[in-house]
């Protein structure tokens, strides 16, 4: 996960993954007390400020600078503002950073779709099973993240029984034929997104279930009593009502997802690369640190550019 | 011989059907349920259990088309299952339940005549106002929608807020749009679990005269769970009071309040005097007793057991406390002390021990300035149609009803 996608992560998360508290009256606040009670919110933030500026913006700044220099390792680099390494990178890996977002897109809608069902029933259906689900959901952390990505190697692999299955029901040459995978799992489209989905899919069930779980049963049973069969139950009452827990689990599933490269390293193909493994080819083996760093400000961008998109329009005036 | 004490709630407030006979106003308003069928409702021994709890013990209620019915008891007696069976959100264990004369055994909340306002209210939080209300329609795909929302609206003067979220309102306002979300359906009986249970003292008065108010506009019964006995004597023509799963008496409050059937009513409904007595004679429809040795008339139909042991009994407000010896002809009498003597303003409350050395308190209008003085001698007396006979052991029932209530 690349320091950028992480980044971003924590301030989009927090602007839509809070509480999804009722929307006051909009008017205006009238003028509040004068003098220094006004500047204490300031000094409480002083803290969190701090941490931002060291760990954030003077590093984001460090990166910029570095994008910006010329030079070699043997003469040192200087800024010379040269502004065409962004050039040079966009055209050279323009195909990594499709890749990354298609890939982040697809883990992301996998996850969806596979932590929906799994956090309604833990929320709504489990009964006292409910927080032995929550600590399975969570209980892949335990083990390390590399670990468990390595563990999906063995899975997928070759002679594994996943690919002899699939070769047997001839699954496989129905996904050969749709160009998804080539006789083999491992080094396909496939394994990576799997194995994104897999690793970021506890990301996607927490917010899920917390907002799941806030949900009053008695709007099913008042939505029920108001003529609607289950399915306009859900989508009219459920679904809306969920959607802050939608919008904080994509988020948190698909901006780790674009900048990650463990994945695409240990399960895909060396020549479907994602932006996450150019710039960590770029930094330590090319030591091309310029092209990095202006590498990383693009998926940044890139990424900030999306979410604040994606936020906009999956509606805060949707939310509650 | 044993008096209930307890708070002075039945005199302080004298409740009473006042609004029950409020006329229709505004009939060119009415939101009537169609003609076909009625909203009448039969239930007919039903029974739930959960496990091994019975929470609904065999109840037999039949609601008049049009009335506003109320369904009270303490907490825990199966009230809301009671009402839930009727939406159709639960399922009875047995019985069956007629609405409109037509059984309603295995239909969904849906498919049957009503509506329900929940006891929290349950607006969809995400929704309008006006979505809120609308809701309903949309899904029946009826047309006219915008109409029919803001004719709702109307009724409970509340069209300017249609565009707001529920949050935005206040707990009275949310209140009155969990009613109209339900009315606009034009359900023939609407269900309501403790609608006024989250709001305020004042704002509950003010809520209880609204509900009756659109009631009588909209003419449909009315089905009222509530554990609040003076919001169910305010409210309704018909209350069934419940206890434990069953339903120990029904009927007009006035009626409840008069004329308790049992010691659980009495001592649930207001508060009650009630002494030890034994059935010396009857004479056609007069029954004679005795309790502490005094002779104690009361009309036979206000004695619900057979006897011969009974407790009679009489409301605080009925006994008059004269001078020792001074009572009127023909009136049930008893000599006592008075041991207590509080002014509430309007009334004073006393409690006099007899010579059995039972207390019994009695509600005094402040007529005169005179007061009685603790020690003070006298004699308390009551007409004999004022008087109700309970089983005996009624006391510590009513007691027990009384702490509930
Ligand atoms: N789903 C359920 N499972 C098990 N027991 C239940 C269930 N619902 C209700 N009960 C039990 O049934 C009894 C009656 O419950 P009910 O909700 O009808 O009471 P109520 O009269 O509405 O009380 P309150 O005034 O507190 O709302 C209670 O003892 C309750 O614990
Ligand atoms: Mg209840």
């Amino acid at each position: 996960m690349s320091v950028a996608a992480a980044g971003v992560g924590i301030s989009s998360v927090e602007r839509t993954g809070g509480p999804d508290g009722p929307v006051r009256g909009a008017g205006p606040d009238s003028a509040g007390p004068v003098g220094s009670r006004r500047l204490t919110p300031y000094f409480l933030l002083l803290p969190a400020l701090l941490a931002l500026v060291v760990f954030y913006v003077l590093p984001t700044l460090t990166l910029a600078s570095t994008s910006l220099q010329t030079g070699d390792l043997q003469q040192g680099y200087s800024i010379t503002w040269h502004w065409a390494t962004y050039g040079d990178v966009l055209t050279q890996y323009w195909p990594q950073f499709l890749r990354s977002f298609a890939y982040a897109a697809a883990a992301t809608l996998f996850a969806l779709l596979i932590a929906y069902p799994l956090a309604y029933t833990i929320a709504r259906r489990a009964g006292r099973w409910r927080n032995v689900l929550l600590a399975l959901v969570v209980a892949p952390f335990f083990t390390s993240f590399l670990i468990r990505t390595l563990a999906w190697r063995q899975i997928l692999a070759d002679q594994g029984w996943v690919v002899s299955i699939m070769k047997s029901t001839g699954l496989m040459s129905v996904t050969d034929w749709l160009g998804l995978t080539s006789g083999r799992l491992l080094a396909t489209p496939v394994a990576v997104v799997l194995g994104l989905t897999y690793n970021f899919l506890p990301f996607m069930t927490l917010p899920l279930y917390t907002s799941l779980e806030k949900i009053d049963p008695a709007l099913l049973q008042a939505s029920g009593d108001l003529y609607a069969n289950a399915w306009q139950g859900f989508w009219r009452v459920t679904w809306p009502l969920s959607l802050p827990g939608v919008v904080g689990g994509t988020l948190l599933t698909f901006i780790p997802a674009a900048g990650d490269f463990v994945n695409q390293q240990f399960l895909g193909s060396v020549s479907e690369t994602m932006t996450g493994n150019v710039i960590d080819s770029l930094a330590l083996t090319q030591r091309d640190y310029p092209s990095a760093a202006a590498m990383s400000l693009v998926l940044m961008v890139a990424i900030v550019v999306l979410v604040t998109v994606y936020v906009r329009r999956s509606g805060t005036d949707e939310l509650v | 011989m044993s008096a209930v004490t307890g708070a002075v709630r039945g005199a302080v407030t004298g409740p009473g059907p006042a609004t029950a006979a409020v006329p229709a106003p505004g009939a060119g308003r009415r939101v009537a349920a169609a003609p076909d069928g009625g909203g009448g409702v039969e239930i007919r021994g039903l029974v739930k259990a959960f496990g091994a709890t019975r929470a609904v013990d065999g109840i037999d209620i039949s609601v008049p088309e049009g009335s506003f019915f109320a369904l009270l008891g303490p907490s825990g007696c199966g009230k809301t299952t009671t009402l839930r069976m009727v939406a159709g959100l639960e399922e009875p264990t047995a019985g069956a339940i007629h609405i409109g004369g037509r059984d309603v055994a295995g239909t969904r909340p849906y498919q049957r005549p009503t509506n329900t306002v929940f006891q929290n209210y349950a607006l969809f939080p995400h929704m309008t106002i006006f979505e809120n209300v609308a809701f309903g329609l949309r899904r029946r795909k009826v047309g006219d929608v915008r109409r029919q929302v803001m004719e709702m609206l109307e009724l409970v003067e509340l069209t300017h807020l249609a565009q707001r979220k529920p949050a935005q309102l206040s707990g009275g306002q949310q209140q009155r749009i969990a009613v109209v979300r339900a009315l606009v359906n034009r359900p023939k009986v609407l269900l309501l679990d403790e609608p006024l249970g989250a709001l305020d003292l004042k704002l509950r008065r003010q809520m209880q005269l609204e509900l009756k108010r659109i009631q009588t506009e909209v003419g449909i019964t009315f089905i009222h769970v509530t554990h609040d006995q003076e919001e169910a004597m305010t409210m309704a023509d018909t209350i069934a009071v419940m206890n434990l799963g069953r339903v120990e008496q029904l009927g007009a409050p006035v009626e409840l309040y008069e004329n308790p059937r049992t010691a659980f009513v009495a001592g649930f409904l207001g508060q009650s005097n009630l002494l030890a007595a034994r059935v010396v004679a009857r004479h056609g429809d007069v029954v004679e007793l005795s309790a502490e040795g005094n002779r104690i008339l009361m009309p036979a139909a206000r004695l619900s057991v057979p006897g011969p042991d009974v407790e009679v009994g009489v409301r605080p407000e009925k006994v008059h406390l004269g001078d020792l010896g001074v009572a009127e002809e023909g009136w049930n009498r008893i000599d006592g002390t008075v041991v207590d003597a509080s002014f509430i303003g309007v009334s004073t409350q006393y409690l006099v021990r007899t010579r059995q050395d039972e207390e019994l308190t009695v509600f005094t209008q402040n007529l005169s300035t005179h007061l009685r003085r603790v020690g003070e001698q006298v004699t308390l007396s009551w007409r004999p149609e004022h008087t109700f006979g309970l089983e005996t052991g009624a006391w510590e029932r009513a007691t027990a009803a009384e702490t509930a209530s």
